[in-house]
């Protein structure tokens, strides 16, 4: 394991009925007066274009989306009186390519919270998440050159602009797992998640920390396996992987997205990261998730689920179309804050735990996918991530706990999945039982397929 | 003799290893390689086409299979062109301008060669110009274009904007996909055609080229 600052040795959380949305051990304070997972669980909104071209010639209109979509958000806010919201705002390429952009819309939507704090009372917090841009090049290089140097003063421009939480989708791994998720290559899967994706992670990360300690008020909140798991998620969802293929590279993909919790990273965590409640269990830190209330943006079999241990409830991403209520991120804030109303006033009576129960009662075994983000299997997962020591150990170990979840499951006979789907589970156990102990070993025995595809220095590693 | 059956099982269940071997020795052998592809290496990608249709295949099955398909046609590719024989059509494809995803544009690559198609794959984030000069360079007849972004959805119109304008459009017929990208809006930016999914990518290549 490469040098880190919190090495999670033991979990935060390790009994399930801990577990629950709004409340996590080591809530944060940021933006305008907004505590994160200390009782509540808030909306966390994320608005995009629509099909517009992002460039100087119409920057002007591009400035006129943005302010007529928060302005829409924050008045539903307002309006039905949400006790607090984050926004978060993914900048797309071209704003990351030109990081002054990007800058330049952070610090139209900080204002625009200002103003509704000092206006409505409204507890508000930006997150703004910067595109990776280092995946431009083939293969990819990740520690230097134009795309970093873009990236980074990207994070620290919008910083300057009154970013209250950064985050970022990292893809350090991607360019092999790709690959390797599309041929079902479980050794391949495994080099990647277990390799080269954490130690991109912990370098990326420390940059990102480093950004973080020098503004007073800003806070590093997390990643997202979205390249990783998502991907598979969003394969599985159209019938062209397996959705016990999908789960367990979810359960996987949880040790590198930790590695931003490692290097300095508290939370909350990226809405899309559903390996949430595993990096919650194990760091006691607040997450944000999304489920039912994104199929704005993509399909998933864990709509409620997703929801029983949040922090942070979100939409994911919405276009800027209207619809007959009014816009859609205007529509979208409204679902959302109902929901976290559900859950604040569950909380307030009591009931927290059975809104949880029955949240994951609903999807849990309907899904692969769903039956490893139960309070019970992410503690199980989380805890054969932190009885091992190395990157590579825990990646491994939580693969091998997510397809003793998914063996459960169908022993008693509590999920059913179909005569392929089992041919596919069966093979999987099979590859992580043969996946030698040594990482070196693993290289080599994938050498011969990932060669050229990745840049060996860009995780630290010596070149073929 | 070579059992030639072996052929078509090994395409069928992705075995690339299999797939050469048995397609070295039938071609040692003097085998037609218009009998090898006609015969058995086409009609096992159709079957592969079909299990994965009504999903009994998923991707793996699909890439191993295109795969070992692509490992037996580099062995008798030589043998068609000296015969005067052409691939079965020459596609350049790529991300669009300002979108960095690539794992649907991937996996119509790959198809697509599996498919017996030359595929120059100009990678994600590619500018009209860019295109423009593959076709040029590639002797082309097809140009697949993807996107993911509703944000970089234009620029799929002004690559086939640049194609009019380097006077190329009219040698090229232009698919276009990915997640935000509409029938209505293929029509709409002068796309010749639309596929939602990989297979149906490669099925209306077949046609387009067909119809050249």
């Amino acid at each position: 394991m490469e040098p880190s600052v919190r090495a999670y040795a033991a979990l935060a959380m390790s009994d399930p009925s801990e577990l629950v949305f709004g409340r996590a051990p080591t809530p944060v304070t940021c933006g305008f007066d907004l505590t994160i997972g200390a009782g509540q669980v808030y909306p966390e909104v994320n608005f995009t274009l629509p099909a517009i071209t992002v460039s100087a010639e119409n920057w002007s209109e591009i400035v006129s989306q943005y302010t007529e979509m928060v302005t829409g958000i924050l008045r539903r806010a307002a309006a039905l009186r949400a006790p607090g919201i984050v926004l978060e705002f993914e900048l797309l390429p071209a704003m990351t390519e030109c990081p002054e952009w990007g800058a330049e819309i952070t610090a139209l939507l900080h204002r625009a919270l200002e103003e509704a704090h000092g206006k409505h009372g409204l507890r508000c917090a930006l997150r703004v998440t910067p595109t990776d841009i280092r995946e431009q090049g083939k293969p990819p290089l990740l520690r230097g050159g134009p795309g970093v140097e873009k990236l980074l003063r990207s994070f620290e421009l919008c910083a300057q602009a009154g970013a209250d939480i950064l985050s970022i989708e990292s893809i350090g791994g991607k360019e092999v797992h790709d690959q390797a998720l599309l041929y079902g290559d479980v050794p391949g899967i495994m080099f990647a998640l277990g390799v080269l994706a954490p130690r991109d992670m912990a370098w990326l990360w420390r940059q990102i920390a480093g950004i973080c300690e020098g503004h007073s008020a800003l806070i590093a909140g997390g990643d997202s396996a979205c390249a990783f798991a998502n991907t598979a998620m969003q394969l599985a969802h159209q019938r062209m992987l397996p959705e016990v293929l999908a789960a367990v590279v979810r359960g996987m993909s949880a040790v590198r997205s930790l590695v931003a919790f490692e290097q300095g990273a508290i939370g909350p965590s990226k809405d899309c990261a559903y390996e949430g409640p595993i990096l919650k269990s194990i760091t006691g830190c607040p997450i944000s998730m999304e489920g039912r209330s994104a199929t704005c943006a993509h399909f998933s079999p864990m709509g409620n689920i997703a929801s029983a241990m949040c922090d942070l409830w979100s939409n994911e991403s919405v276009q800027n179309v209207r619809l007959l209520s009014g816009s859609a991120p205007e529509a979208y804030t409204e679902s959302l804050i109902y929901d976290c109303r559900l859950m604040n006033a569950a909380s307030e009576r009591g009931g927290a735990l059975m809104l949880r129960d029955w949240l994951t009662a609903s999807d849990r075994w309907l899904s692969p996918q769903a039956a490893v983000l139960s309070p019970e299997a992410t503690v199980e997962i989380a805890s054969a991530i932190v009885a091992a020591e190395s990157h590579y150990d825990r990646t491994l170990a939580a693969g091998r706990a997510v397809v003793s979840i998914l063996r459960a499951g169908l022993g008693s006979g509590a999920m059913q999945i179909s005569p392929k789907e089992r041919q596919w589970l069966d093979r999987i156990e099979r590859e992580l039982c043969a996946i030698p102990p040594d990482e070196m070993d693993l290289r080599q025995q994938v050498e011969e397929r990932y060669e050229g595809m990745f840049d060996p220095p860009s995780y630290g590693l010596l070149a073929y | 003799m070579t059992e030639l059956q072996k052929l078509y099982d090994a395409i069928l269940s992705g075995d690339t290893k299999t797939a050469v071997a048995v397609t070295r020795e039938a071609l040692a052998e003097n085998a037609d390689p218009m009998e090898l592809i006609g015969r058995y290496m086409i009609p096992a990608m159709d079957e592969v086409g079909r299990l994965f249709q009504c999903e009994e295949y998923f991707v793996p099955e699909l890439l191993l299979a295109a795969r070992a398909m692509k490992g037996s046609l580099e062995l008798i590719r030589p043998l068609l062109a000296a015969s005067g024989l052409q691939p079965a059509g020459r596609v350049v494809i790529g991300t669009v301008k300002g979108d960095l995803h690539d794992i649907g544009k991937n996996i119509v690559a790959s198809m697509l060669e599996g498919g017996g198609f030359e595929v120059i794959d100009l990678g994600a984030d590619v500018a009209p110009e860019r295109f423009v000069e593959a076709i040029q360079q590639g002797n082309a007849n097809l140009v697949c274009l993807s996107a993911l972004l509703t944000v970089t959805m234009p620029s799929m119109r002004t690559t086939i904007e640049a194609l009019k304008q380097a006077g190329v459009r009219d040698r090229v017929k232009v698919l276009v996909g990915g997640a935000p990208v509409t029938r209505q809006f293929a029509q709409q930016i002068g796309a010749d055609g639309y596929s939602e999914d990989a297979p149906g990518a490669v099925a209306l290549a077949r046609q387009m080229v067909a119809a050249l």
